[in-house]
């Protein structure tokens, strides 16, 4: 089972109680109103992750990877990032996105299946969700070594999952990253679980532990701590602006959610397992550390949840009213020129339904 | 005879083959405990062992070059690799090495090992989940393909393709798991006196005036258009090994009809319709009463789920070839 234990070793600022524990070499300051707008993030991110799975029984959504229980590897990690940094998410990293200022339908488009992507990822200094497992982090090593070759103090961050550490392209990054000194981040949530295969069963090796082979630091953290992971990924991203190269982050947390909803955990993991991470959860330990602080007050509390709710129905009533592809847009965008066969392609799909059109009238 | 769903079919072809010949082993993600996404190894962890049916790391380079290895130390591997898109970072492994051991070896080293790959759209699914790669297989040297179109198909071949010395790339229609059909479980597939050669096409319906030469997923589609059918008179073959293609069995019925359509889920280009069609145009030219028509996917990437209905061959579009083939 995987109960957590191993998360003893792992740098923690904030206990599961909520209460602020020392650590000899990671600290973190914030002001009160970072620390509210901190726990604002993960709220939201929850509850609208809370109403995608629910759309998704509804039949609204495709399919839905829910970020139940990662919220604070994820904001927190993000919310390290300058405008002008970079991110490669992974298809679970709604906390990456939202932080990113990537807005909630634009999320839920893939998932809807109304488009393969979703934002403009220039613009939103956040690539589009990779689904092919461990492809993004290469991406991430390569952007990195642009960035060092520009001569900018930009960086990156690559997320990716525990299993995703079997792929070739996530060692291969690795390597790339250390080779050419790139500034990047690579961000490894741990949450236990790739679908049906449980991390420390299956592979008894610490993830974080493989970084020293490859030339770069290697970082265990409390994956729902937020201070923790925001003070372990500020150190990584510093020392990789600074000419440092990559760090591995192993973020220690746990799927709380079905792998998707396609998924059922039941045929693979135990109940208890559950119940043990839940006294763990990343959003209940900052609300309690907020208000035994006197940082938040219930008001606040009461507030943010009005807010989340309002999400909800902004989501529910967006992803509703999205409007349909059409069917010539399947070639759009297929090449950056013009591509004559493809053309005709669309030419005579539109003809063939036109045809249809005509016969239906009288 | 027992009426069962494809998955069904497959997963006690699976089990027959691995009572038969204890070299037969198991490797991929989430096969074991889970018994694969779609359930078509389920409960073979359970009866045959952890040590026959191996839950994989996450990679599938891994998975295929580890069945390299497997397949030389005598071993008859069965891999299967999640989805249709996720084969890629195998394909190194499989055209490089897999496909050319037994000739780079000069025939002293065999490959019996058998890669299954869930594959199609319709399923409604997220990208990479739908798609059709089968031409990239096909297409290379000392790889079979294979894909069956229904249950008792699928019982038989997945048997086949793992008594076969050759590396069979086996393409299971996702889309079809559900569908129902009667099964004879008494059928020894392997009997080679028998009457199911995997390799041969099969005449599914017999019409007069056009040819349609389908596989996989888009079989009953084909079916159905010809019932549907009320100007021609549609002869249906299941393609059903994709290498080496039986063109004796699609020539035959083109001699006598006169026009071939050939429908498949995947993209047009350089795919298994213009194969068939350049082979068809040489042996029946004189026979043709019009060009070889292709009913396909699109040449565009795999659309987003909410434009698959557009993107697939429907029955409108195959009668709509039909016709087109008859109006020459
Ligand atoms: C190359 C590839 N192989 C298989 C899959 C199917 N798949 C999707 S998610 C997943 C497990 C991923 O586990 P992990 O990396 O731990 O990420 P998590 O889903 O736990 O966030 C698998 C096997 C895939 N998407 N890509
Ligand atoms: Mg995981």
């Amino acid at each position: 089972m995987s109960d957590g234990s191993r998360v003893a070793s792992a740098v923690q600022l904030l206990s599961p109680e909520g209460e602020r524990v020392p650590h000899g070499r990671y600290e973190i300051t914030l002001r009160d109103s970072e620390l509210r707008e901190l726990y604002r993030d993960m709220v939201l991110v929850r509850r609208l992750d809370t109403e995608a799975t629910a759309l998704q029984r509804q039949g609204e959504l495709g399919l839905w990877a829910s970020s139940l229980g990662q919220e604070a590897a994820q904001v927190g990690s993000a919310r390290c990032l300058r405008p002008t940094d970079f991110a490669f998410p992974t298809y679970r990293d709604h906390g990456v996105t939202w932080s990113r200022g990537v807005q909630p339908l634009e999320i839920l488009a893939m998932f809807r299946g109304v488009t393969n992507g979703g934002w403009d990822p220039i613009e939103r200094g956040c690539a589009i969700y990779t689904i092919v497992i461990g492809n993004q982090a290469l991406h991430a090593a390569g952007y990195a070594m642009g960035v060092h070759l520009d001569g900018s103090d930009d960086a990156v961050i690559a997320y990716f999952g525990d299993g995703a550490t079997d792929e070739g392209d996530v060692n291969e990054a690795f390597v790339f990253g250390s080779v050419f000194n790139a500034p990047v981040v690579f961000f490894c949530q741990n949450n236990q679980w790739a679908i049906s295969q449980p991390r420390e069963r299956r592979n008894p090796g610490l993830i974080h532990e493989r970084a020293a082979g490859f030339g770069f630091p290697g970082v265990l953290v409390d994956g729902n701590d937020i201070l923790a992971v925001m003070a372990v990924t500020r150190e990584a991203l510093e020392r990789a602006r600074s000419g440092g190269g990559p760090t591995l982050v192993e973020a220690y947390t746990y799927r709380m959610a079905a792998h998707t909803t396609s998924d059922d955990p039941t045929r693979y993991r135990h109940a208890e397992e559950l119940e043990i991470w839940r006294l763990r959860d990343p959003i209940e330990r900052l609300k309690v550390f907020l208000a035994r602080q006197g940082i938040a007050d219930r008001h606040y509390f009461d507030q943010i949840d009005h807010e989340a709710n309002e999400l909800a129905v902004f989501v529910r009533d967006g992803v509703r009213a999205m409007v349909e592809p059409s069917a010539g847009s399947m070639f759009d965008h297929v090449y950056a020129e013009s591509h004559p066969l493809l053309d005709e392609q669309r030419r005579r799909l539109r003809d063939y339904e036109a045809s249809f059109v005509e016969e239906l009238s009288p | 005879m027992t009426t069962m769903t494809m998955a069904k079919a497959l997963n006690s072809g699976l089990r027959k083959a691995m009572e038969r010949d204890s070299k037969v082993v198991m490797l991929g993600e989430d096969i074991g405990r889970l018994g694969g996404v779609f359930r078509i190894t389920d409960g073979l962890q359970k009866d045959f062992g952890e040590h026959r049916v191996m839950d994989s790391p996450l990679a599938e380079s891994g998975i295929v070059g580890a069945a390299v290895g497997l397949a030389m130390r005598g071993y008859r591997p069965v891999v299967e690799i999640q989805f249709d898109g996720f084969v890629y970072p195998a394909f190194d492994q499989i055209v490089s090495q897999v496909a050319k051991m037994h000739r780079r070896t000069e025939g002293t080293v065999r490959m019996p090992i058998v890669i299954r790959i869930p594959f199609g759209g319709g399923i409604g699914a997220v990208e990479h989940h739908s798609e059709s790669p089968e031409a990239y297989f096909a297409h290379t040297a000392g790889l079979r393909v294979l894909c069956p179109s229904d249950p008792q198909a699928a019982y038989a071949t997945i048997q086949q393709a793992i008594a076969c010395d050759d590396p069979v790339v086996y393409f299971e229609p996702k889309r079809r798991y559900w569908d129902k059909g009667e099964v004879d479980e008494g059928f020894d597939a392997l009997d080679t006196g028998g009457s199911a050669d995997p390799w041969r096409a099969r005449v599914l319906q017999v019409g007069t005036d056009v040819t349609v030469a389908c596989y996989g997923p888009m079989v009953r589609t084909c079916i159905d258009a010809a019932r549907a059918s009320t100007e021609a008179s549609v002869e249906v073959i299941d393609l059903q090994s994709l290498s080496p293609l039986d063109i004796d069995t699609v020539a035959a019925s083109v001699e006598r009809t006169g026009r071939l359509v050939v429908v498949h889920e995947a993209a047009a280009n350089v795919g298994l319709g213009a194969e068939i069609a350049a082979r068809v145009t040489e042996r029946c030219f004189y026979e043709l009463e019009a060009p070889v028509l292709r009913v396909t996917g699109y040449d565009t990437p795999y659309p987003a789920s909410r434009l698959e209905e557009h993107f697939l061959p429907d029955l409108d579009r195959v009668l709509d070839a039909v016709d087109r083939a008859m109006a020459y």
